[in-house]
């Protein structure tokens, strides 16, 4: 069988699989679903931040013709459904009961024959609120006189949620007092949102007779959510069946459980016909999972003549009104202590704490690997700035400590173990892609011009694949995947998978990694995925674990079959099992090539008549649950070229390169598109995209007209290149690469957009720099307080 | 009340409440689904269908006011089971990931190629962007348009390279 780089048996340029159906519109995404009976509900949102519920009158609402119902948190109390735990082990109401505490929060539920008579419906809810003072400033949420927005909890006096530390404080302490340079920065990573083209909603539907639900819903964790819907609705686990169809992107938008999916369950449960609930983009962009909202002050210590010691860093985490993020438990602050990024450092510390305050909940969204995101920004533009402080080139600053491949596993200072690096190999080519010494010329020749343009560099490492479980798990859910390999008798296979795409394409690489290790064409691997009836259990797909944990359960599992297939192939061929040697696709016995079988030979005679070695039963259908030995690391190194207008402040980002390292590549394809979406949402971030709120409370990014995503004309042409060093852990050797470029990107540009604006003196402008703020840092003003 | 339109060359007569968005007509009503609702606020442009061969966002065009006029969806694209080359494209470069705005940025190249057969990337950067895509960073959808530029005819091999809808 030959491959070809175009149509690869295994790894390579394969062109996606399920491109078929979506470039002829026949993608099904959860709106798409259409049931008999089906009813669409409306959820009513608190025009306030804060405030108390005095009465709901809902009885015009339910005089409405086409009203079947309408749910307040009173009728879901009275079910024991009011309050819903959090993937943080806190509680988060569905529809307020006692008070509201963001603009936004669910108030009520109206089930109606179509969606816009359910939206009418909500106009005739009359609810009474008596507002309360609001706070939306995470430092302000610390002060003793904040008002206490989270009074549900028991004996809960103050907004504090955790106080969390990592590293070695004295340690710290003690090189920075002994450190020739010491430099520090306040900076915000702004409260940012995923947004992704498909807003969030699910279909439910409850079958009384068979006690049974079925839910459609846009998740990325359909095990995760059934087990947690078994939980929170005290329904038997075996029988729910959720479906995640397509899902039109998700980025951590679509981890948490939303009220209104508990509220489409139980609308399906009282009026007993199928209830659809889909929310329209702006309560996506008000009400669920935002990302990021870090308050930090970074300082890095270095010798005069250019070695890195330390970092410390502090956070203010605001994690909004419910403490919701998606994170492994033991992880308050996600993977925010990787803060110590690319450099070798002797001592390191961070201390973060979470605050309440009258803004959504989530936090740990956007592709942000758990807050890698955060720890990657800190710490690259602490190193500018160090940059800056000794005068020295910041590429050069970087190639000097970066951590050494030698060194490698590397423990950092604060416990991770990077698996394999070869950091300066990726700055090096990233810099000749760039043409970085002509850069700097052309910059100079620029500035005489009065021209403002700049360089921005960012390296990153990410810390991407959770588990191990023993170390890793969402409410007590281990991070781990399986993988179920099915054979048939024709040799055509069938991979059942626990993690979900919206987007990656694991319906190509899946079948690709089966194709790798069976020899089999990957288009006779059907992939199967987004349905917990059909598929092994597993936690899902964010923090680019779906490569690093199922991708390794899928090779694992195929190398189960090669190997069950060899005493197959044995029996057939009348040798021993230990005088058959593998090439791909084919057990053969040594010595003789021309005595041999094919895998799609052997998988029909493990179905057929062959008598079978005691012990052994017949088929080749394999199953294996992966459980990390460790997180991947995968790295990068990347430079962003940007003219700024001295007129109006304008940012254009003119270049970006992109060096990326994810280990073995599975499909460059894919990769290539993967990196190229994380570049935009970079740009959109350090540009453009902002959730602000007023003093009120009321949410300045809660549409797409103030919400502002990069298009077509705020993008360059991306210019990529990669490294190979593979992780060492790995099956495959593979790393995750869905989030690389989202970690990566925003610090290179801001980075470009401080150097471009260095003739002004300026040192820092908080994302996202927008024409007005750097307009302002120009003129020495800095940015407008948050 | 009653409307007929014209969707992908066949007359639909409905009745419908005069508010109805042509997004949710196409949608809900003539279960089209490949059109889809991504704002609220005309901003993205998941919605584009053709009115008359030109661009529209169907979430801002009541489905009243296209009665009378030609309305091509996505679902109209394939023509006797040859994809059209733009379709075609897509799945050459990547042009798609999640597959959600991929209708309407589709259905925006087939109508600046029939004005402009030969788009240079400046001028698909900004016929493209009133829409937004989360998933590509738009490089590749900037190539597969070109990509159909280049392969006016491509047809014949579509079908059985982009997948099992061959007839």
């Amino acid at each position: 069988m030959s491959t070809t780089e175009e149509r690869p048996i295994g790894f390579g340029r394969l062109k996606r699989k399920e491109d078929a159906r979506f470039i002829r519109g026949q993608g099904r995404y959860v709106d798409d679903v259409q049931l008999p009976g089906m009813l669409h509900g409306a959820v009513l949102r608190s025009p306030y931040a804060h405030a108390r519920i005095v009465s709901i009158d809902v009885s015009a609402a339910q005089q409405h013709p086409k009203v079947h119902a309408v749910l307040t948190g009173r009728d879901l109390d009275g079910l024991g459904l009011a309050w819903m735990p959090t993937l943080s082990m806190d509680t988060q109401a569905v529809l307020a009961t006692d008070k509201v505490r963001f603009q936004g929060q669910e108030v009520a539920f109206v089930i109606a024959d179509d969606r816009y008579a359910a939206r009418d419906a909500l106009e005739l809810i009359d609810v009474d609120y008596e507002p309360l003072p609001v706070v939306v400033n995470a430092r302000r949420a610390l002060d003793a006189d904040a008002p206490v927005i989270r009074d549900d909890l028991e004996g809960k006096a103050d907004n504090r949620i955790f106080d969390w530390e990592a590293g070695d404080r004295a340690a710290t302490d003690a090189v920075f007092a002994r450190a020739d340079v010491v430099v520090s920065e306040e900076m915000l990573y702004p409260r940012v949102h995923p947004a992704p083209m498909e807003t969030c909603g699910a279909v439910a539907d409850y079958d009384a007779v068979e006690g049974s639900l079925t839910l459609w819903s846009t998740t990325q964790a359909p095990h995760a959510h059934r087990t947690l819907f078994a939980l929170v609705a005290r329904l038997p686990e075996q029988k729910i069946r959720v479906i995640a169809p397509d899902i039109g992107g998700g980025f951590g938008n679509k981890v948490g459980i939303y009220p209104g999916y508990v509220c489409a369950v139980v609308g399906s449960i009282v009026t007993g016909r199928p209830v659809k609930w889909m929310e329209d983009r702006s309560e996506n962009l008000m009400a669920t999972s935002f990302a990021r909202d870090y308050v930090m002050r970074g300082s890095i210590a270095a010798t005069r003549d250019g070695r890195i010691l330390a970092v410390r860093v502090d956070v203010i985490a605001d994690h909004g009104a419910f403490n919701a993020t998606a994170q492994p438990t033991k992880y308050p602050a996600g993977f925010f202590h990787v803060f110590t990024g690319s450099y070798e450092l002797e001592a390191a510390h961070c201390a973060v704490t979470g605050v309440y305050t009258n803004k959504a909940p989530g936090g740990v969204a956007y592709a942000c690997s758990f807050r890698v995101t955060e720890a990657v920004y800190l710490v690259e533009r602490m190193v500018d700035l160090l940059a800056r402080e000794l005068d020295a080139d910041p590429a050069q600053l970087r190639l000097a400590n970066l951590i050494r491949p030698d060194r490698f596993p590397y423990e950092a200072k604060t416990g991770w173990v990077y698996d394999s690096g070869d950091y300066e190999t990726a700055l090096r080519k990233a810099l000749e892609m760039a043409g970085y010494e002509q850069l700097r010329a052309e910059q100079a020749e620029r500035r005489e011009r009065g021209e403002l343009m700049g360089i921005g560099l960012g390296f990153f490492t990410e810390a991407v694949g959770a588990g191990p479980r023993k170390h890793m798990d969402i409410l007590g859910l281990g991070m781990a995947d399986a993988a179920e390999l099915r054979v048939h008798p024709t040799g055509k296979a069938q991979l059942g998978i626990s993690v979900q795409t919206q987007g990656q394409g694991h319906e190509t690489t899946f079948a690709q990694i089966v194709a790798q290790e069976l020899g089999i064409p990957p288009e006779d691997v059907e992939v199967v995925h987004g349905d917990t009836d059909r598929t092994p259990f597993g936690l899902g797909t964010y923090g680019s674990r779906s490569t690093p944990v199922s991708g390794a359960a899928a090779a694992v599992v195929a190398r189960k079959v090669r190997d069950k297939a060899r005493v197959v192939a044995s029996a057939m061929l009348e040798v021993s099992a230990d005088d058959l040697e593998w090439e791909r696709g084919r057990w053969f016995v040594r010595g003789d090539p021309d005595q041999g079988a094919t895998i799609q030979e052997i998988a029909m005679a493990a179905h057929g008549t062959v008598e079978l070695p005691k012990g052994v039963e017949a088929g080749l259908d394999s199953e294996t649950v992966y459980d990390p030995p460790n997180l991947t690391f995968p790295f990068g190194a990347y430079l962003c070229v940007v003219d700024v207008d001295p007129g109006t402040g304008k940012v254009t980002v003119r270049r970006f390169v992109a060096v990326d390292d994810c280990g073995t590549r599975i499909n460059p394809i894919i990769i290539e598109g993967q990196v190229h979406g994380g570049l935009a949402d970079g740009v959109g971030m350090a540009l453009m995209e902002l959730i602000a709120f007023d003093e009120d409370g009321n949410c300045l990014g809660g549409s797409l007209m103030d919400y502002l995503i990069p298009t077509a004309l705020e993008v360059p042409d991306w210019e990529t290149g990669f490294t190979v060093t593979p992780s060492p852990h790995h099956p495959i050797g593979a790393k995750g690469i869905g989030e690389s470029a989202t970690v990566g990107s925003p610090p290179a540009i801001v980075n470009a957009v401080v150097d471009a604006l260095r003739p002004y003196g300026v040192r820092h402008v908080d994302m996202p720099c927008t024409p007005s703020r750097v307009w302002e840092a120009m003129q020495g003003r800095g940015a407008p307080p948050q | 009340m009653q409307v007929t339109v014209s969707v992908n060359g066949e007359e639909r007569a409905r009745e419908i409440e005069p508010r109805l968005l042509l997004v949710h007509f196409l949608r809900d009503v003539l279960g089209l689904t490949g059109t889809h609702w991504g704002c609220d606020t005309s901003n993205c442009g998941t919605c584009v269908v053709l009115m008359d061969g030109r661009p529209v966002k169907s979430c801002t065009v009541l489905a009243a006011s296209a009665a009378g006029h030609e309305i091509t969806t996505v679902e109209g694209l394939e023509r006797d089971g040859v994809l059209d080359p733009v379709q075609q494209g897509f799945h050459e470069e990547h042009g798609l990931q999640c597959g959600f705005c991929t209708p309407g940025m589709m259905l925006t190249a087939r109508a600046l190629l029939d004005e402009n057969p030969n788009p240079s990337e400046a001028e698909i950067r900004e016929a493209i962007s009133g829409q937004i895509c989360r998933c590509t960073g738009y490089a590749t959808i900037v190539r597969s348009i070109r990509w159909a530029a280049e392969h006016p005819a491509a047809a014949g091999a579509a079908a059985e390279t982009a997948g099992e809808a061959a007839p």
